[in-house]
């Protein structure tokens, strides 16, 4: 004989509280997903879709859905694109080369313990808390070819005045140079935590058998050191590729007369904000957006071989 | 099964989200609202208004919020929020050579054709015809006029008479007192002047009109021109053989204009609206010495601009226009024009210059180079196109190929075809 249960009538907060425990993974999952989409996806999107048509003058404006004829344009622009992504690589590669280099000296020296070792992780951690713009423009003085510090310094020293900022040749080594003097205490500071967290032993075994100081840092501390050297270098490269505000604060709109400073970033910014240029833009952002995922799909990858 | 039902969480989560965003929007900028937001350019037309708009508010009962920033800020914060149709903005300062014909084809600026006719005592027709002209779009008024602008030649007096040299009245003559002054001061430069590609065009412009050139001529491109090659070359030439040493390419007014109030050149050509940095001797150690004369005369004339640099105007999106118009009514009265023109913006108003106490704050010289340079002043100094900061930037090649020593008649060339090749896209 089959019993015959009475339906208990549920109230509507214990069926919202099984619905819920349901669904609890989407739920919780719920903001992440919200935030992803409407700050990722969304822009993301919607620049591919101005990428394809001719967008321009406003984005309220009627425009035209033309395909990929703006990535034609883009990518045959040997004036102002091809330089731009040049300048882009050149700027990239130069700064965090010799921001590695700097910073692994750096940390190096800071590795082991000595006296005022406090007051110096201070002064070397200093350009790293000023804003980029506040640092593009007092570096804009110091460089600036008449009443600037640095020439007024050569001449002290008998050395004729330099061009720096303003010499079409000069421009971008000196922009880098500004980057590098903010940005190597960056790299110090996680070469430095990898560094302290290197155990000892390997070292010691090395010295031991008689390893000389470079032997035991290229076959002892550097391979070990390698998958902090691979996030230094993913962190880096990436705010390197996009740098905008010193390259704006120190030359400007087009990255000057003569387009000298001018990267991808520059160019794009350029060609929304001052040509109206939306659907051409949104190419070179999109075209930008696709380098930069290549290169991080490319580190991410090594860091796990690495690892 | 399971992708459905994600969905419509997504959906019903969205939509929650965005629900309690528009709660929480302020509902400041409604019909009516006693507050009055208006975004303006660093300028002293700015700090005269900024010091006199207490009193608006007590007059009115109205409460004026001012978003101040600098030029470039402005034209990217118009760009975002006039893009996003936006009712933040009632009232905003805007350039209307540079962006006025953009925003008034795009819709942004509100049509004012009744609003300035319904004032007889305010009086439109007291409004120069030239900076009239370019704030109307299609036949519709879609901006007051508030700074006007024209070319003069500022000048060291004592350096001049060190020279025994007389006042430039033409091309030929200062370009002979620039060399006599440099070769007889070294480390004092002979003639400064804006050296940007783009920012450099405008002060350009005024050499190109004497020199019986124009950018443009029946809407087709004119700077590949015989008389435009010869501006150019003069202009950047100048600063090229008796400029500041190591001069740089990137120099805006305000990087020029430092270099002559610091001592560092005997003959610098600007905007007359600008003359309070080199005569106020807080900014200037050349206060005492500075003097000013029309520009001088190419081969077909002195031929300075004449134009409206900023205006003032209602966004169209905004929900407060009967209350922003109140505001520019105000501050383009006679009296406010009056009192700004004294404190040293040049104004649009006729009876202000008509007025002996409009002109009796300038240096004597300077009113008379003023009132020369209205007389055959051009009314525009850029080219007229829609995207202007594009053409500046074409245009302003053979500038800067110039000023750096190469063939700028080449540079012109280039800038010929290219801006051909713009003009008809633009199209």
């Amino acid at each position: 004989m089959a019993a015959v249960l009475t339906p208990v009538r549920k109230t509507a907060g214990q069926s919202f509280s099984d619905w819920a425990n349901a669904h609890r993974k989407w739920l919780f999952a719920a903001p992440a997903m919200i935030f992803v989409g409407l700050l990722i996806v969304f822009p993301v999107a919607w620049t591919l879709y101005l990428s394809l048509t001719d967008a321009s003058g406003s984005v309220r404006a009627d425009s035209d859905f033309i395909g990929p004829d703006n990535y034609l344009t883009v990518l045959t622009d040997t004036d102002r694109f091809w330089p731009a992504a040049g300048r882009t690589a050149y700027f990239t590669v130069s700064a965090l080369a010799v921001e590695l280099v700097l910073g692994m000296c750096i940390a190096l020296l800071l590795w082991r313990p000595f006296r005022g070792e406090k007051w110096v992780r201070v002064a070397i951690l200093l350009p790293l808390v000023a804003t980029p713009v506040a640092v593009g423009m007092m570096w804009r003085l110091i460089f600036d070819p008449n009443i600037g510090f640095a020439n007024q310094m050569l001449g002290w020293v008998g050395i004729p005045p330099q061009p720096w900022l303003s010499g079409v040749e000069s421009a971008l080594p000196t922009t880098i140079f500004i980057d590098i003097w903010q940005w190597t205490p960056m790299i110090v500071l996680i070469l430095l935590a990898g560094l302290t967290s290197l155990s000892d032993e390997p070292d010691e075994a090395a010295r031991i058998d008689g390893a000389s100081a470079w032997q035991r840092f290229r076959y002892v501390t550097l391979p070990l050191m390698m998958p902090t050297v691979i996030v230094a270098v993913l962190l880096r490269s990436i705010d390197a590729l996009k740098t905008f505000d010193i390259l704006y604060a120190t030359k400007g709109k087009g990255g000057g007369s003569f387009n000298e400073v001018e990267t991808l970033n520059i160019y794009a910014y350029g060609l929304s904000f001052d040509y109206n240029k939306y659907g051409l833009s949104s190419t070179v952002l999109i075209l930008f957006f696709l380098i930069i995922v290549g290169i991080m799909f490319f580190l991410t990858r090594r860091r796990k071989g690495t690892n | 099964m399971e992708r459905k039902k994600l969905a419509r969480t997504a959906a019903i989560l969205t939509a929650a989200t965005l629900g309690l965003a528009a709660c929480g929007s302020s509902d400041e900028g409604a019909e009516g609202s006693d507050t009055i937001r208006v975004t303006v350019a660093n300028h002293v037309w700015t700090d005269t208004i900024k010091a006199a708009i207490p009193e608006f508010e007590e007059e009115t009962g109205l409460k004026v919020e001012l978003t101040q920033l600098g030029e470039d800020q402005l034209s990217d914060q118009y760009n975002v929020k006039l893009n996003a149709g936006s009712d933040e903005i009632d009232v905003m300062m805007y350039r209307p050579l540079q962006e006025g014909r953009l925003f008034a084809d795009n819709g942004y600026l509100a049509d004012l054709s009744e609003r300035v006719e319904s004032n007889e005592d305010w009086d439109w027709s007291d409004f120069q015809e030239g900076p009239v002209t370019a704030t109307t779009f299609e036949d519709q008024v879609v901006g007051v006029p508030i700074i006007t602008e024209r070319e003069v030649l500022y000048y060291r007096k004592d350096l001049l008479a060190a020279a025994g040299l007389e006042i430039p009245s033409t091309m030929e003559e200062l370009e002979a007192a620039a060399r006599t002054i440099s070769e007889q001061n070294p480390g004092t430069a002979g003639f400064v002047a804006r050296t940007g590609k783009s920012a450099a065009v405008t002060q350009f412009s005024s050499f190109l009109f004497s020199f019986g050139g124009d950018f443009l001529e029946d809407g087709k491109s004119a700077v590949g021109s015989e008389e435009a090659k010869e501006a150019y070359a003069f202009y950047g030439g100048l600063i090229n053989k008796y400029g500041p040493e190591n001069v740089s390419t990137d120099m805006s007014w305000s990087e020029a204009m430092a270099i002559f109030t610091q001592g560092g050149a005997a003959f610098y050509t600007e905007a007359d609206s600008l003359y309070k940095n080199a005569t106020d001797p807080a900014k200037s150690k050349v206060a005492e010495t500075v003097g000013f004369a029309p520009l001088p005369a190419g081969p077909a004339g002195s031929k300075p601009y004449n134009i409206p640099s900023w205006s003032l105007a209602i966004n169209e999106a905004s929900q407060n226009q009967d209350n922003a118009w109140k505001f520019i009514e105000w501050a383009t009265s006679k009296d406010m024009t009056l009192q700004i023109q004294q404190s040293g913006v040049p104004g649009p108003r006729s009876s202000v210059w008509a007025d002996e106490s409009g002109t009796s704050t300038y240096p004597e010289d300077l009113a008379e180079a003023i009132t020369v340079s209205a007389e055959n002043g051009v009314g525009h100094d850029r080219p007229l196109v829609k995207s202007v900061a594009e053409a500046r930037e074409i245009v302003g090649g053979p500038i800067v190929a110039a000023i750096t020593g190469e063939d700028s008649d080449n540079a012109a060339d280039t800038a010929q075809s290219d801006f051909e090749k713009f003009l008809e896209g633009e199209q």
